[in-house]
């Protein structure tokens, strides 16, 4: 079989075997739960005969293997789940919210991934063969501090100073391309500044490599040696951390969605929490997992395209 | 221990471990001393701002901010060392383990880390507070849970680089048990790595605790650490808005003493696995007093390359490392000259200066250095590059030297592409028959394939391609053949002069086996501890009596298929060359030279005409009529 076929094949399996025990788990995680989970999301207040109502609606009263089976059938025709307290469908709600979530989260992703590779080339270049030691020192400590910056409180010290102090753009809420300026900031900067730390660790070791003498040795401008030679080669380990920086992201853009008031899943999801609905809850976690996973897959798909070497022959 | 001593000299390492100790004191002590103070609620002092008095101001319950930031520190910070050191043993076990375990116990776990990681630290907090209820527990575990697949996934990545290697596999045939497989070869080779990671993540698993207690899924009050301080401190954001500072400066000064922590114990441990660190650098030295522009080769008018003088210094341990020193030889048009001498005696050093490929950071100083018209000491930038077009490079391992990721094809057609701005498709079509021209089969396929699809044979053939493809006048080969069999590696030193006498290009090719050189060149010269001892002439290489350098006849002697003079005393070579780090004055042989006397190991000596033809640097030459039986 063709290599890349039976690659795909291998990883979109692994997908689907991930989704399925996720969606196990999310079953499951809200069956185990102690109590009455619509008595605790309806609160003590609520008439029995309501409580019972809704029990019945979401077939909680039904053996546990048929609401197991009914819930993957749900899944599977696109219905995530009821909400616990008022009975709308999730996949509705992720329906008007999921755009802004992965606008936001893509964006800052993107932009962290673009300035952190090129960040890190660049003061790898200028500091290989231990030159440069100042900028060396300068970059970790700028770095180091900008990565130290929790995105929210980041956020709220955007919001005073570029929203309140000095009103250059909204405080909250979804609108123009203005409105997105500070929350993709304070999603993207403590990534960047980490990200591109192992960009500069990793093209530290790519400009160490043979190949990149061999390109010197052909005589190309040094722009060439770094972007056409090096980059590709850093992009494998840069992006295996990049990757993993998806799932931090996502965690993140709730925290920062919450700053900005920001349409999406992530204030929804905190909102969920609150008051204790555990049918959104269980819902959004299998959407926000979904996103993960395809992205994870992308990125192993990038990661291959860019090194067949090891990942077709070894990894598999 | 002196590696260990330059580390605490590292300024940013000091800075960083003060921060993580100071944190570390305040953990223990704080609670201690203010614990009790940092509880008293004073009803009149409710939400106030800075003070003398309350240098942060304070809470709605009128509770000091300066003294509960500081003694939220032992449970921020012990919280995050916890959780970060449970999930790093977690993550290695599970992503290094299977590296042993073989294929498909490393694909089984590879898709559990995959399955793993789609949980985000929110998400899994959540389902586990629907488990447990919020509260400290929760958010650690969730932390632990978030963090191990990270250090799965990270170990895994090195562990398979490692799995893969051929040092495992050999490992694994020779029967070396699972345990110490694991221990042996793929610990040390994940720990760097991973330690750097638990470092860094310590300070992002501040962050995440705080971000889950700002939440009000992590720590509960009647308890406090800096996120929950943070929580509090926003609600009343509009009424005091000090109130976040004292916490807020903590988590991230907490969090770049860590990261900058680990950020130095990475540098430390990546100067010590590459032998420098570049800790003390005097002045470069310079080309050193040497025998001066006239003491070498007088240069004619067909000299192609002309080197005089040359240095070449990296910065070391404890000052420079001198692996090359004065060296000096000069080469003809279409000449083909040798290069040898064992490991370390600088000859690649030598030949990658002359070609401008040194290291970075390695200073290459030359009183000559001159190839065809040009004076390449003077030239920078794209005049340096356009002169050296001139030279093309075949280098030593051909799977690293050729880049992974490009094809082969393109690989060769970015020469003209970029040295004479010749079309995309007409580059292609060059490529192809240069490759064509070194007898690789189907080159039109093979251009296409990526580097590892070719035979060993094939890449260093397609080096030579490479090489030749920019129609230089010199080609500079690197040991073209040390990994490569013999059948193979004859195949392709003939291919190589068979491509010079066509192309009439010089060559400048290095090798550890003096035999090798014999049959290829016209000219060999026999470096020693950094320094040409002998330039000889090829045919007094067939005739060891003909050779004035003892060490030129001590490594001629050591082959077995010429005829040697087996009872000559230095048939074999004892002792060891000099460290390049720290040599001895004199002649560098000297240590281990059978004839060697006190100017030896005094004076260095200079390259003189010899009766062979050739140059020797030696106070006592041999020749035919001085050899002892």
């Amino acid at each position: 079989m063709n290599p890349w076929v039976s690659f795909l094949l291998r990883r979109t399996t692994r997908v689907v075997v991930a989704m399925l025990v996720i969606v196990t788990i999310a079953f499951g995680v809200l069956r185990l739960a102690g109590g009455d989970p619509v008595r605790a999301a309806l609160g003590p207040t609520a008439p029995a005969s309501v409580v019972d109502e809704r029990r019945a609606q979401l077939g909680l009263d039904d053996p546990v293997l048929e609401q197991y089976v009914n819930y993957l059938g749900d899944l599977l025709h696109g219905d995530l789940g009821t909400s616990l307290v008022t009975g709308r469908s999730v996949s509705d709600l992720v329906g008007n919210r999921l755009m802004p979530t992965l606008e936001l989260a893509g964006l800052a992703f993107v932009v962290a991934l673009v300035f952190a590779v090129l960040i890190g080339l660049c003061v790898a270049v200028f500091t290989q063969g231990h030159r440069r030691r100042g900028l060396e020192l300068a970059f970790t400590g700028v770095s180091g501090f900008l990565a130290a910056i929790p995105e929210y409180l980041l956020g709220v010290l955007l919001v005073i100073g570029f929203a309140i102090t000095v009103a250059v753009f909204p405080v909250a809420g979804q609108g123009g391309p203005d409105s997105y300026v500070l929350p993709v900031i304070a999603l993207a900067v403590s990534a960047t500044a980490g990200l591109s730390r192992i960009a500069r660790i990793e093209a530290l070791n790519t400009l160490r490599d043979d190949y990149v003498r061999t390109a010197r040795a052909k005589r190309i401008p040094p722009w060439r040696v770094y972007l056409r030679h090096a980059l590709p080669n850093m992009l494998t380990g840069t992006l295996t951390i990049g990757g993993t920086l998806l799932a931090t992201m996502i965690t993140s853009s709730v925290l920062v969605e919450q700053v900005f008031n920001w349409p999406g899943m992530g204030t929804a999801f905190v909102q969920a929490i609150v008051t204790k609905d555990y049918g959104i809850v269980q819902g959004l976690a299998l959407v926000y997992a979904a996103i993960v996973l395809v992205v994870n897959l992308l990125v192993d798909l990038v990661l291959a395209l860019l090194d067949r070497r090891t990942t077709l022959l070894e990894t598999g | 221990m002196t590696a260990r001593a330059r580390l605490f000299r590292a300024p940013m390492t000091i800075a960083s471990l003060v921060l993580v100790c100071l944190f570390g004191i305040l953990a223990v002590v704080a609670p201690i001393l203010w614990g009790e103070e940092a509880l008293t609620a004073r009803p009149t002092e409710l939400l106030q701002g800075p003070s003398a008095e309350h240098l942060l101001g304070t809470d709605n319950l009128g509770r000091d901010l300066l003294l509960r930031t500081l003694v939220a520190t032992r449970l921020s910070l012990g919280l995050a060392v916890l959780a970060t050191l449970l999930a790093a043993v977690a993550g290695v076990l599970v992503g290094g383990l299977p590296a042993v375990l073989g294929g498909r116990v490393q694909r089984t776990f590879g898709a559990v880390i995959n399955t793993w990681l789609a949980f985000p630290v929110l998400l899994l907090a959540m389902l586990v507070a629907i488990l447990l209820g919020a509260g400290t527990t929760t958010a650690v575990l969730a932390l632990v849970l978030t963090m191990t697949p990270s250090f799965a996934r990270l170990a895994q990545t090195l562990a398979s680089r490692v799995g893969g290697s051929e040092y495992l596999a050999a490992a694994r045939m020779l029967g070396v048990s699972r345990r110490r497989q694991f221990t042996r070869y793929v610990l040390p080779n994940i720990a760097e790595p991973v330690i750097v990671n638990v470092t860094i993540s310590i300070g992002g698993g501040l962050l995440a605790l705080s971000s889950l207690s700002f939440l009000g899924v992590g720590v509960q009050p009647p308890d406090y650490d800096w996120g929950r301080l943070l929580k509090d401190g926003f609600a009343q954001v509009y009424n005091s808005p000090t109130a976040v500072i004292g916490p807020a400066v903590a988590v991230v000064l907490a969090g770049v003493a860590f990261g900058a922590l680990g950020e130095s114990l990475a540098g430390h441990l990546r100067g010590q696995d590459h032998g420098h660190t570049g800790g003390r650098r005097g002045p470069a030295p310079g080309p050193g007093p040497g025998s001066g522009p006239d003491g070498g080769q007088p240069s004619t008018p067909d000299t192609l390359l002309e080197v005089d003088g040359l240095s070449v210094a990296f910065p070391g341990e404890h000052g420079w490392v001198r692996p090359v020193r004065d060296v000096s030889l000069t080469i003809r048009a279409g000449e083909i000259v040798g290069v040898a001498g064992e490991s370390g005696s600088g000859k690649s050093v030598t030949m990658m200066a002359i070609a401008q490929l040194s290291a970075p950071g390695a200073e290459v100083a030359a009183r000559t250095l001159r190839f065809g018209d040009e004076d390449l000491t003077l030239l920078r930038g794209r005049a340096l590059r356009g002169a050296l077009t001139g030279v093309g490079v075949v280098f030593q391992d051909s799977l690293t030297a050729l880049n992974p990721a490009m094809r082969v094809g393109a690989q060769l057609a970015e020469v003209p592409r970029t040295q004479r701005g010749v079309a995309r498709r007409q580059a292609n079509r060059d490529a192809v028959a240069a490759l064509d021209a070194v007898a690789i089969p189907d080159p039109a396929r093979r251009a296409g394939q990526f580097p590892h699809e070719l035979s060993g044979g094939m890449r260093q053939r397609a080096l030579i391609a490479m090489s030749q493809i920019g129609r230089p006048s010199l080609i500079i080969a690197d040991e073209p053949t040390t990994a490569l069999d013999v059948t193979v590696a004859r195949r392709v030193m003939r291919l190589l002069r068979r491509e010079c006498d066509r192309t009439g290009a010089a060559v400048l090719v290095s090798s550890h086996d003096i035999a090798v050189l014999g049959e290829l060149c016209q000219r060999v010269l026999v470096m020693y501890a950094g320094r040409v001892v002998e330039d000889v002439p090829v045919d007094a290489l067939r005739d060891p009596a003909r050779l004035a350098h003892p060490y030129t006849r001590a490594l001629v002697a050591a082959l077995p298929d010429l005829d040697s003079d087996r009872d000559a005393p230095l048939a074999t070579i004892p002792g060891e060359p000099p460290d390049p780090a720290d040599p001895a004055p004199g002649c560098g042989f000297a240590a281990r030279c059978a004839l060697a006397t006190d100017r030896c190991r005094a004076e260095v000596p200079e390259l003189t005409g010899h009766r062979h033809g050739g140059r020797v640097a030696c106070w006592h030459p041999q020749d035919r009529e001085v050899v002892r039986s």
